[in-house]
């Protein structure tokens, strides 16, 4: 039963990732449409805000891994 | 830059199909047992003793047996192969254990036969992760040497070979992250740190997914112990390296009205350490995620039994090593910027 609550909790942790990266690429698109000079600053903080979102997520990976 | 990265993919991309052959020889004495993908793709995301390289179809195991180094207060320090030790045999008082809470570690075994699951003999041996991380910083002191050596030759001039490969990158981490967090003044004293963790972290990124010949393929920033280690090492530089108002604001934020000063104390302690605690998962899990994506979509092929799903499988791989490399460069990136972040919070100068 644990194992099944763990990969329970480790899918809702995914859900919370995919709904804020999507955030932040949506916000990104948006702010390139508006002003395409300034697309790659854009591009560059918009990967390193999904990356620091995911390493919020892969707690709740780890988290579940150990609690199996 | 580009030249070298295209280079760098072009290597990955012909060293995967050596991963089959290696791979299909391991899978064949699992015919008599269901082949278990979780044993096994923990098996290779793990730490270990010895240098699994194939499996023989008659059982017998190729691989390269490092040394074990223990240490017991009363026996000394035994250095021996760990091949007195596969396959569960004992050799001087020492055995791995197979099963429950100590799975995997070197016990004492009691002159009666026990297991003495008390005290545990202090384990320095030199595993797989410990020979990936001796050659990934064998290979960055090659670079770098030269590149200092080719500095001191030419003075500074128009960069050719290997510099002109690495003073982007350099340059990067200087104007792009060091000076607008720590400010002009300041970030020489951190640069050498700075610079050590990213490359390090890039190159034994890299060296993790290389699958041939052994020195690469160790996974050492998959291995909690190392991030443990380099986030401890941000921890240190940050508390040594505070002035006044950092430690003002710990402990007397401004502000902040007196009576709730015992909520805010604990709060503020346990953020000073949450933060290195956040980069050492980080760091941890985005490497090893990959690592077992990778696995596993190597897995479907002995799953399914057939080799017609083995060119599906491939690409998948390959996408996944793609995402994998950028990966790779992103995490050693996030890493330095928030070592920064925290470096710069704590030399901050009040308005």
């Amino acid at each position: 039963m644990t194992g099944t609550m763990a990969a329970v909790g480790a899918g809702l942790a995914v859900i919370g990732a995919g709904l804020g990266i999507g955030r932040i690429g949506g916000s990104a698109m948006d702010a390139i449409a508006r002003q395409p000079e300034a697309s790659s600053k854009i591009q560059i903080n918009m990967i390193v805000a999904a990356a620091l979102i995911e390493g919020a997520a892969l707690f709740a990976i780890v988290v579940a891994l150990i609690a199996k | 830059m580009r030249f070298g990265k295209s280079i760098l993919f072009s290597l990955l991309l012909l060293m995967l199909p050596f991963t089959l052959p290696a791979q299909e020889e391991h899978g064949t004495p699992a015919a008599e047992e269901e082949f278990d993908p979780g044993t096994f793709i923990l098996a290779h995301v793990a730490d270990s003793h010895e240098w699994h390289i194939l499996t023989k179809s008659n059982g017998e195991s190729v691989a390269i047996y490092l040394p074990v180094i223990v240490y017991q207060k009363d026996k000394g320090i035994d250095i021996f192969s760990s091949r007195r030790l596969a396959e569960e045999q004992e050799y001087k008082g020492y055995k791995v254990m197979e099963e429950g809470d100590l799975k995997g570690k070197i016990v004492n075994v009691k002159p009666d036969g026990s297991i003495d699951e008390k005290n545990l003999p202090l384990d320095f041996s030199i595993t797989k992760a410990v020979v990936g991380m001796f050659f990934s910083v064998l290979i960055g002191l090659w670079i770098f040497v030269s590149l200092g050596r080719s500095y001191k030759k030419t003075g500074i001039s128009y960069p050719k070979g290997i510099q002109s490969f690495l003073e982007p990158v350099v340059l990067f981490v200087r104007d792009d992250i060091a000076i607008p967090i720590i400010g002009e003044k300041k970030h020489e004293k951190y640069m050498p740190y700075l610079l050590t963790a990213f490359f390090f972290i890039l190159l034994n990124n890299i060296m993790g997914l290389i699958p041939f010949p052994p020195p690469f393929g160790a996974n050492v920033t998959g291995n909690i112990a190392v991030t443990f280690v380099l986030a401890l090492c941000t921890f240190l530089i940050t508390q040594f390296s505070g002035n006044r108002h950092y430690w003002k604001d710990i402990f007397a934020a401004p502000g902040v009205p007196f009576w709730l000063l015992p909520i805010m104390i604990p709060v503020e302690i346990i953020g000073m350490f949450s933060k290195p605690f956040a980069l050492m998962i980080r760091l941890f899990a985005n490497i090893t995620a990959g690592h077992i994506i990778v696995l596993s979509l190597v897995c479907l092929i002995f799953l399914f039994k057939s080799l017609a799903v083995a060119p599906v499988s491939i690409l998948f791989v390959i996408f996944m090593d793609c995402l994998e490399l950028l990966v790779a460069f992103l995490q050693a990136y996030v890493f330095t910027l928030l070592s920064t972040l925290f470096i710069g919070l704590a030399v901050k100068e009040e308005h």
